[in-house]
Formats: C-alpha cells, sequence, structure tokens
C-alpha cells in the first residue's frame, strides 16, 4: 500500500493532477447523461463535436487568462481586461463594417492592426498608472474597466455592428488542419509566452518582481518596466480574445461581449494554481483551468441544467476544485481521515512568495 | 511611499473614474426649450428617459421626440443616464416649471412615492411609458403604457400551434431563455407555454438562458443540437439569440427556417432581415415606437378625460412575406 503511494506520489503530488482530476470527473460526469458527449466527428472536413466547441469557447478564456497570469505573478491584477475586449472587438469590426468590400484580405488586416494598437495604448495606460503613478492596480485597472465599456459602446454608438466578413470569421469559427482556429491561435501564443517566460529569464524576473518589487529593483531589475510589460501583454491578449468573441458571432456588442471575462480569468489562474499574492505564476495550470471554466459552462447546456440553480451549480463546483486544489485542505482532510499524520507536504514552500536573494 | 500619499493617489484615481464615466455618458441631456406654459397654448410634457443603453431605447427617444414634434407637443426631453437620482431631479424640475403633464420610464420599479406624491400635489398628471413602478397607490399616476411580455410569447405559441396543427407525431421545441429572472424572460416563456398546451404533440425538450446575446444563443444552441437529435422548432426570447443560434444550426449542417422552424421576439433590423431572408419563420413584435399611442394619451389626460390604467403598446407580429414588405421602411 505504502509503496504504491510512493510510487504515485510524483503524479498525485503535481501541481496540475488535481486541476486535471476535476476536469475529468467533469468530462465523465457528461458521458454518464448523454454517452455520446465525447464522440467527435468529421464533418464538412472539420472536427465536431461538444469537446470540440469547449476547446474552441476557451480559446478566448485561455488567452486573457495568460496575460492575467503574469500580471498576477507580478502581484497585480487586471480588471479592464473585458473592458478591452469590446473595445478591440467594437473596433475592429466597425472598420470591417465600413470598407467597401468586407471581405478584402487588406481591410480586415488594417482592422487587426488599428484594434490592436488601440489596445497596446489601453496596457500602457494600465502600465502607467500602476508603475509609474503608482496607483493600486485593483483601483487603477477599475478605471479602464469603467470607461473602457463605456467607450465600446461609444465606438459602436450603443448598437450591435454586424459584419460579414469571411477572413475575420475565420478568427473565430474556422478550421486549420481539422481543427479549430481559435485555439491554434490561442496555443500558438500560449507557446509564444511559455517559451519568452521559461526559457529565458524573463519569467523568473517576473516572479522576483511579485515577490518583492524593491528587492527585485535593488537586485537590479528594472521591476516598473517589467510591471509596465505585464499590463502591456494582458491588454494584448485580450485584445486577440476580443477579435475571437466578436468573430464568433461576426458582431460587435459593445454591451455584451466579454463582460465579466475578467473574474473567469482570474479564476482560471487561481484554479491552476497561481497565488494572488504574487511570486509564482503557472502557464499550464492557467489552461487547464480556463478548460475547467467552459467545460462547466457547456456542461450546464449540454446537461440541460435549469437556469435558475445552473449558477449555484457552478459555484458549487468552483468551490471543490479551489478546496480539493489546496493543499493544506488535502493535509486537514487526509489527518482526519487516517488519524495518523503524515509527513507534512511541502506545501508551505509553494505558499510562500518567491523571495530573489538580493 | 507612506500611506498617506498612497490613499490619496487611489482616492484620485477614483474621481477620475467617476469623471470618465461620467464624460462618457453625458451625451444626451435635457434639451430645455423656452420656459414651460408658454402663451401659445401648446400642451408641454416633460419627458424623463432611462438613457441610451441598446438601438431599441433610441428608437424609442426617437419615436417619442418625432411624435411629440408631430402632434405638436412641447417636449421637455430629460436623459437620465440610468440613474434614479436624475431621474427623479428631472422630474421635480418638471414640476416646478409647471409642465402639463410629466411621461418618464422608470430606471428601477421602486422608490417613486415621495415625488410621485409632489407631482400629484401640484395636480400634474404622470404617465409611466415601458416599465411599469410598483408604488401600492395606483392614483399616484394616471395610466402605464407598455408592451405586454406574456402575450408576446403567447402569440409566438399560438402561431406554432396553428402551424403545427397538422403534426402528427411529437414536435420537438428548443426554447433559449433571456437573462435569468428578468420580466420579459418570464413573461415570454410563461405566455409562450401556456399557448402551445394547446396542443399536446407540442414539447419544449430543453430550456436555457442565452443572456439575449448573440454569443449565447450560439453558445447553448451548440449543445442542444448535439444533445438532442431531433429538433423541429427554436423558439428564441429575443432576435439577438436567435441570431447567434443560426451559426450554430448553419454549423451542424442544418438548414435554419427550413430543417428548424424558428421563432423570436423583437423584430429589431437584422432579425427582420434574416426572417426576409428565410433563415427566421416568424417574429412577435416588441416595438418600442410608442411614441403616438403616448401622445394621444397626453392630449386626453391633459383635457381630464378618463383613460385606462393600462395600455398595451401596439405590435403586430411578422411572417416572412411581411418582413419583406416591411424591411425598407423599418425604423430600428
Amino acid at each position: 500500500m505504502s509503496t504504491v503511494k510512493a510510487r504515485l506520489a510524483p503524479v498525485t503530488g503535481h501541481r496540475l493532477f488535481w486541476p486535471l482530476v476535476m476536469l475529468v470527473v467533469l468530462l465523465v460526469a457528461n458521458t454518464v447523461y448523454r454517452p455520446s458527449f465525447l464522440s467527435v466527428e468529421l464533418k464538412n472536413g472539420h472536427l465536431y463535436g461538444s469537446l470540440i466547441d469547449i476547446v474552441r469557447l476557451s480559446a478566448p478564456l485561455i488567452l486573457v487568462a495568460l496575460g492575467m497570469s503574469l500580471v498576477i505573478a507580478t502581484g497585480g491584477i487586471d480588471l479592464s481586461v473585458g473592458s478591452v475586449v469590446a473595445v478591440s472587438g467594437a473596433v475592429a469590426c466597425l472598420w470591417i463594417s465600413e470598407q467597401p468590400d468586407q471581405n478584402s484580405l487588406g481591410g480586415v488586416f488594417t482592422a487587426l492592426a488599428i484594434a490592436f494598437g488601440l489596445a497596446l495604448v489601453l496596457g500602457v495606460w494600465n502600465g502607467v498608472l500602476v508603475a509609474v503613478i503608482g496607483i493600486q492596480p485593483i483601483i487603477a485597472t477599475l478605471i479602464l474597466m469603467v470607461a473602457g465599456r463605456g467607450l465600446a459602446q461609444l465606438i459602436t454608438s450603443g448598437q450591435i455592428i454586424t459584419i460579414n466578413s469571411e477572413p475575420y470569421k475565420t478568427i473565430g469559427v474556422g478550421h486549420l488542419l481539422t481543427l479549430p482556429f481559435a485555439i491554434i491561435i490561442a496555443l500558438v501564443v500560449a507557446v509564444i509566452v511559455a517559451v519568452l517566460t521559461r526559457r529565458t529569464a524573463l519569467g523568473m524576473i517576473i516572479e522576483s518582481v511579485g515577490g518583492n518589487a524593491e528587492a527585485s529593483r535593488l537586485a537590479g531589475i528594472r521591476s516598473r518596466r517589467i510591471t509596465l510589460l505585464v499590463y502591456v501583454v494582458s491588454a494584448a491578449c485580450a485584445a486577440i480574445a476580443g477579435f475571437m468573441m466578436t468573430a464568433n458571432v461576426s458582431s460587435a456588442d459593445g454591451n455584451a461581449a466579454g463582460l465579466w471575462v475578467e473574474l473567469d480569468a482570474i479564476l482560471a489562474v487561481v484554479i491552476g494554481g497561481t497565488s494572488l499574492a504574487g511570486g509564482r505564476f503557472y502557464l499550464s495550470g492557467t489552461i487547464v483551468g480556463a478548460l475547467i471554466i467552459q467545460t462547466l459552462t457547456t456542461s450546464v447546456y449540454a446537461m440541460n441544467i435549469d437556469p435558475q440553480t445552473a449558477l449555484l451549480f457552478k459555484a458549487v463546483v468552483v468551490i471543490a476544485v479551489c478546496l480539493i486544489q489546496a493543499p493544506a485542505f488535502r493535509a486537514r482532510f487526509r489527518r482526519k481521515r487516517t488519524l495518523a499524520p503524515p509527513p507534512p507536504p511541502a506545501p508551505t514552500a509553494e505558499k510562500q512568495k518567491e523571495q530573489v536573494p538580493a | 511611499m507612506t500611506r498617506t500619499t498612497l490613499t490619496r493617489r487611489s482616492l484620485g484615481a477614483l474621481l477620475a473614474a467617476g469623471l470618465l464615466a461620467g464624460g462618457l455618458t453625458a451625451c444626451g441631456n435635457s434639451d430645455t426649450g423656452d420656459s414651460a406654459g408658454g402663451g401659445d397654448g401648446k400642451i408641454v410634457l416633460g419627458f424623463s428617459q432611462v438613457g441610451a443603453e441598446s438601438g431599441w431605447r433610441t428608437a424609442n427617444t426617437t419615436s417619442i421626440k418625432e411624435a411629440a414634434a408631430e402632434a405638436g407637443i412641447e417636449l421637455k426631453f430629460d436623459d437620465a443616464q440610468q440613474k434614479q437620482e436624475n431621474q427623479i431631479k428631472a422630474i421635480r424640475n418638471f414640476i416646478q416649471q409647471k409642465v402639463d403633464v410629466i411621461a418618464f420610464s422608470p430606471v428601477v420599479e421602486s422608490g417613486w412615492d415621495t415625488v410621485l406624491k409632489e407631482a400629484k400635489d401640484a395636480k400634474i398628471p404622470v404617465i409611466l411609458t415601458d416599465r411599469a413602478v410598483d408604488s401600492a397607490d395606483k392614483s399616484l399616476y394616471k395610466t402605464f403604457i407598455g408592451s405586454d411580455f406574456v402575450k408576446e410569447g403567447r402569440l409566438a405559441g399560438e402561431w406554432l400551434v396553428k402551424e403545427k396543427q397538422a403534426a402528427t407525431g411529437p414536435v420537438n421545441i428548443v426554447e433559449l431563455q433571456g437573462t435569468t429572472g428578468s420580466a420579459p424572460a418570464n413573461d415570454r416563456k410563461k405566455g409562450f407555454a401556456e399557448a402551445i398546451a394547446a396542443n399536446p404533440n407540442l414539447k419544449v425538450v430543453a430550456s436555457q438562458s442565452g443572456d439575449f446575446t448573440r454569443a449565447g444563443g450560439k453558445q447553448v444552441m451548440e449543445q442542444f443540437l448535439k444533445a438532442n437529435p431531433k429538433i423541429d422548432v427554436l423558439f428564441a426570447h429575443n432576435d439577438d439569440m436567435g441570431l447567434g443560434a443560426l451559426e450554430a444550426i448553419t454549423a451542424a449542417g442544418k438548414v435554419p427556417g427550413k430543417d428548424i422552424t424558428i421563432i423570436t421576439i423583437d423584430a429589431v433590423k437584422d432579425g427582420m432581415q434574416a426572417l426576409a431572408d428565410g433563415k427566421f419563420n416568424f417574429i412577435a413584435e416588441c416595438s418600442p415606437l410608442l411614441g403616438p399611442q403616448l401622445m394621444e394619451l397626453v392630449k386626453k389626460v391633459k383635457a381630464g378625460e378618463e383613460v385606462p390604467v393600462r395600455v398595451e403598446t401596439e405590435e403586430t407580429t411578422f411572417t416572412q412575406e411581411q418582413a419583406k414588405a416591411a424591411l425598407p421602411t423599418r425604423k430600428y
């Protein structure tokens, strides 16, 4: 028994173990309810099925959550991502809607460039407020969260802008090698972020800023520049997510696009094992977190859970995920059950902020 | 950095946020004309609008302004920007200016008794438009004009019953509800359910909230299509969810309007276009164009005539042919 346990320890002890278990549990529950849930078929030359829907719809959330991970790693938070989603989507759709030929690639790329550029400006705005002026991140990004939504409505004049552009639509619903194009974009961005942060010192520097910005500065890291950078990256990710969300329905709704996505993104980051205190981040965990959230939403529809109880159902699952994923909770639960205190696992080390030796 | 500077900075940021938010929405303030009750015998109507949150609302405002001009009624228009305190302030202003009639679309249901009492004491009749208030004292306002959501749902259901009366087997219906708990969602669901009870073959097999948005409608419909092999009818509580669902249906390799009969409510422009294109089958209208009816009521109330306590907006329904005919002159 104990040897089995010991042998499994590297697996069960892995950060991603419990989030992945929850993901599998959700998928199994769906399969029990409807055995064909997992079936994927080839339709019109691309894959089709609930699983594919989950992957495709989670793409924008993965993007937003990736940016959010980096911001949270510096000890900050970015509440404005939902508004950036709305603004970038609105600008892109407005530009395309005013082209004589909405299907022209040039027009679509110009639209994407303008919207992306504006999102970068918004990211710099956040970054300057936090890093240069020194406003607390939750307040600084709250400004853009409120004002950005107004800006999006101003851009769309309070209407839903419908477009009819095949190239733009591809971003949201197109396929490449039978897979949804959106998830490929999200994965490419994820790989770029992972390589830049984990194959260079950048990731460690970000974490050290989150651990102790002042100590990092004294150690020779340009803390302000790093802080500014993560907000710009976050806004850039949100902009691409905005393109996906608006392309998914070929229309920009300044009111509804990206509404509450900041909260989903924060939740994805937390489920993935990143502490809100900063100093650490796990990109793979964030991606799994985003997949769990989308699976949960899709489950509600697939299992036809009554809308009145759906929110409660989601809340219960989220609480379960967060508790199971917390090493301290698991340790306490185990102790109660066996009455024999096992050697304390090392969760405390994980919870501590990374301090970079000066 | 000391604590005080931090707090001061946060405060400054909050103020800035407030200013920004205020500045962005402060675009449609009251069109104050010359002083009320001018000697030319024109009726003066003070109207306080909720805001400009949707295309529907904008069309509503335009309709009221145009109808007032046409009826020769002097309109004092105020945009409350979604805030009750603005609306109360506007109503007090109207009372001070001694307008002849006050009309408004309440931002929220409760908290109107005091200001409505002031209007009553000043002997200025009040008309509610589009949304109701929950005052116990019904004498505080003369009448309430607006859409009947239950009726909209019922009209949609009745059309379906007629359309499918020849059906011998079960007809599977999926429903896209509006925002959970909202009055239009509750009432439209209720009206539709009442109407389709007439034919036991008609059965709602799945019903989920799509939050009145296109993205929501699409996401829910994708799962409906996978979970239910045979869907005959889609009933969406508004056009936008129906439009989102269209894409899901097409992606599933089905033909909207033919393989699946689609019924929606609202009749906004994009919805009417889909109906004219044969992608939708039927729309029950929820009209914002209550201006002309409102002006009629204003005249009657001013003349001291009796008016019904509840007036329904004149609304119609559209089939594909009617949509084709109506589309060129559609205002919203």
